[in-house]
């Protein structure tokens, strides 16, 4: 989206104008916490867009800024410490940084939701998951009681969690993990938003109901036209759903591509790194992979390229000039579209 | 004693007969420890173990009311020199299983033979002899580690609860020895936890756990809680310690690729029983256990091109509780094979009927009335 018409007050109704462009667009977003031993740097300068039903997977180890992104563009980041210096984040063609706290708590819930890794904790354990769920439509919509649970009966049926009618006076710590991560999926769709934000759903729960909640996520998605950001660090539950990708490392975002490209033809180093360190069938009882060295501390992150001292590439210019996420194209020059990479060496990386 | 039913003793797995060792004292015992078994014999045979966990009611007059039955009635054995991998969703028992090895839990019936001696019955300094040499290294390195002990007081330690393991003297230096095995700088001798990563603390986990020379080390999730690019380099260093251990590893584990590369066979556990045994190979190319099937088809596949092609078997429902398994077959509840026999009729870990006479890599211990191959995508 290149126009962006900042005059526009009122948000825009679904799937009216911008249809086009994309629903959020995150712009040279930076985020620092200002700690006793110094500023740590968590995100420093991210760009991406998410379109209407398109599926971004933000992936990255602890520490790469990916969760921190998501908060602020929830709008549920801890300030202070936390502080946004610097960017941009584009909800619909408008600015959400420069909001009120008012217009903000409109969209948030109503048009971004979020579904959190540990459903347990994120759970009130002192009220009944059909007063959580109602909540949504009492606090957003203005619901009574009865009709809010009403609601929340339909919810917990639509995520087909068994026997909702029964359940939904029960207390979080009567339902199973799988059941849990449903309920908070229910209480992001409970507004039908337009764009979910889900931070590691899966990371908890045991690989056959992994796959039962990616599925349902994947459904109701197709069903609303949601976008999709998807924030995790498993590159088989990547491989499985996403379009598109988005490698963070330190706080910035070091490749992009479409994901059938970059599991082929990674561009950049870590990518490449974190692929081939995958244990593979051929490669039984040899050693695996490693990427060498320890994720950097965000109160001191490596100058140049963050990565770095941990590359197999480096050269003296990784050390002392920090490298911009540039277009990567074929040999011969032709686009490649949607990929970039933060590396002075993505040729030799994906072409080498 | 939680009562056993019997369906749970009559599931006895053609397994070798055990050749135990009758000690009558300690010392005679002990001495039976000492010696050292072959390799590619077993080290560890583990025989109809179960535990069961009281359920109680009342406060004064406690009543017990049930029983979760954690582990009910599994058997493996655990050559010398291998690794074998546990799998298996949470709630079924792999963790159990790696607290009655060490001996944490008191088994509820069953026996573990260690060179031939059933260490469920040992104890005093007989017991303490067995513990020296199975060892464990844990799954969160955040918690596992004392925060007010430095590194080398905690794997120091080791050496003053078995003092004869090192003399006083040269305790310090062998710490620094241990440090310098696991990739540490053995200069960190007096920091502590706090000032490590996840992938170092593991280091040092895994460092307390060589520190008696083990012979075999249960590692109960050792990388689940590390970040991608450190897990590598940790299952690297286990397989070096391996082999210049010789060391036999009980790998428990969750993520099916990680177990596929490190070990030599694989068992698959269920709802406190083993649902299928074999070497890697043969469970993962060849299971005939549907849950290993639905299992194996779950998980993620690396490879985006593979994801329109491939079946996925989903599985409704969730685990039943422990306290209250179903009938039968455990898994009959969420398989879709399920017939009337799945529910009156235990089937026994055993190669099935009709892959006996061939020689396929089917033929593997596999607890279903309706083993069959069945090509599901493979966990790469």
């Amino acid at each position: 989206m290149t126009i962006i018409d900042k005059t526009a007050d009122v948000p825009a109704p679904r799937g009216s104008n911008d249809e086009s462009g994309p629903l959020l667009e995150v712009r040279d977003l930076h985020v620092e916490f200002h700690t006793r031993d110094g500023v740590a740097k968590a995100v420093n300068g991210v760009n991406y867009s998410v379109s209407a039903g398109e599926t971004l997977a933000v992936l990255g180890e602890s520490g790469s800024g990916k969760s921190v992104t998501a908060q602020a563009v929830m709008g549920i980041l801890d300030m202070p410490p936390g502080r946004i210096p610097k960017g941009e984040i584009f909800f619909r063609g408008q600015d959400m940084l420069k909001m009120s706290n008012e217009e903000r708590r409109q969209i948030r819930g109503q048009k971004i939701a979020m579904i959190f890794q540990d459903a347990l904790s994120s759970l009130n354990p002192v009220l009944s998951v059909g007063y959580q769920l109602g909540e949504m439509f009492r606090v957003h919509q203005g619901l009574s009681k009865k009709d809010a649970k009403a609601k929340a009966i339909a919810l917990m049926d639509r995520v087909r969690i068994p026997a909702a009618k029964e359940r939904v006076n029960d207390y979080p710590h009567m339902f199973s993990g799988g059941m849990r991560q449903r309920i908070m999926i229910a209480m992001a769709l409970a507004l039908e938003p337009d764009l979910i934000i889900a931070d590691e759903p899966t990371t908890a729960l045991d690989v056959t109901v992994q796959a039962q909640v990616m599925d349902l996520l994947a459904e109701l998605q197709r069903d609303f036209n949601m976008g999709l950001i998807l924030i995790t660090h498993d590159l088989g539950v990547v491989a499985d759903v996403a379009d598109k990708i988005a490698v963070m490392y330190a706080g910035r975002i070091v490749e992009t591509a479409p994901v059938h490209e970059i599991y082929k033809r990674p561009a950049h180093p870590y990518t490449k790194g974190l692929l081939e360190s995958i244990p593979r069938l051929d490669q039984k009882g040899q050693e695996l992979y490693a990427i060498k060295g320890l994720p950097p501390n965000l109160l001191h992150v490596p100058s140049g390229c963050a990565f770095n001292p941990r590359c197999t590439m480096a050269q003296d210019i990784c050390r002392t000039e920090v490298p911009a996420l540039r277009p990567v194209t074929e040999q011969d020059g032709t686009e490649l579209v949607g990929r970039g990479s933060a590396c002075h060496f993505w040729k030799e990386t994906i072409h080498g | 004693m939680a009562e056993l039913d019997k369906e749970s003793v009559d599931a006895t797995p053609n397994v070798t007969e055990v050749a135990t060792v009758n000690a009558a004292t300690d010392t005679e015992a002990v001495a039976a420890l000492d010696a050292p078994v072959a390799q590619g014999e077993p080290i560890l045979q583990v025989r109809n173990l179960v535990k069961h966990f009281p359920l109680t009611q009342g406060i004064l007059f406690k009543k017990q009311v049930g029983a979760v039955k954690a582990v009910d009635g599994i058997s493996f054995d655990l050559y010398q020199g291998e690794t074998l991998g546990i799998v298996g969703e949470s709630g079924c028992g792999k963790s159990t299983v790696a607290k009655l090895l060490m001996t944490l839990e008191r088994a509820t019936a069953g026996e573990v033979f260690y060179k031939g001696q059933d260490i469920t019955k040992l104890s005093g300094r007989a017991l303490k002899a067995v513990r020296r040499n199975i060892q464990m290294v844990f799954q969160d390195p955040y918690t596992s580690l004392n925060p007010r002990m430095t590194v080398g007081d905690i794997i120091g330690e080791t050496f003053e609860i078995h003092p004869e393991a090192a003399p006083k003297g040269e305790r310090r230096r062998k710490v620094q020895d241990l440090l310098d095995v696991v990739g540490l700088n053995p200069e960190y001798i007096n920091r502590y936890p706090h000032q490590f990563s996840g992938g170092q603390r593991q280091r040092i986990g895994i460092a307390r756990g060589l520190a008696l020379n083990p012979e075999i080390i249960i590692c109960d999730e050792p990388v689940s809680a590390l970040d991608v690019s450190v897990q590598a380099q940790v299952i690297n260093l286990m397989e070096k310690l391996q082999d210049e251990f010789n060391l036999s590893y009980l790998f428990i584990a969750h993520d099916l690729s990680i177990v596929r590369h490190i070990s030599d066979r694989v068992g698959v556990m269920y709802l406190g029983k083993m649902a299928e045994i074999g070497t890697d190979t043969q469970i993962y190319d060849h299971p005939t256990h549907p849950y290993t099937q639905a299992l194996l088809s779950a998980v993620p596949v690396p490879d985006p091109d593979a994801r329109e092609g491939r079946e996925r078997i989903i599985l409704s429902g969730d685990v039943p509780s422990p306290a209250n398994p179903p009938s039968g077959c455990r898994f009959r509840t969420r398989c879709w094979k399920a017939q009337d026999k799945c529910a009156t009729e235990v089937p026994l870990l055993a190669i099935p009927e009709r892959f006996k006479a061939s020689d396929t890599p089917a033929a593997h211990e596999s607890a279903c009335h309706f083993a069959e191959e069945k090509d599901v995508v493979h966990a790469a």
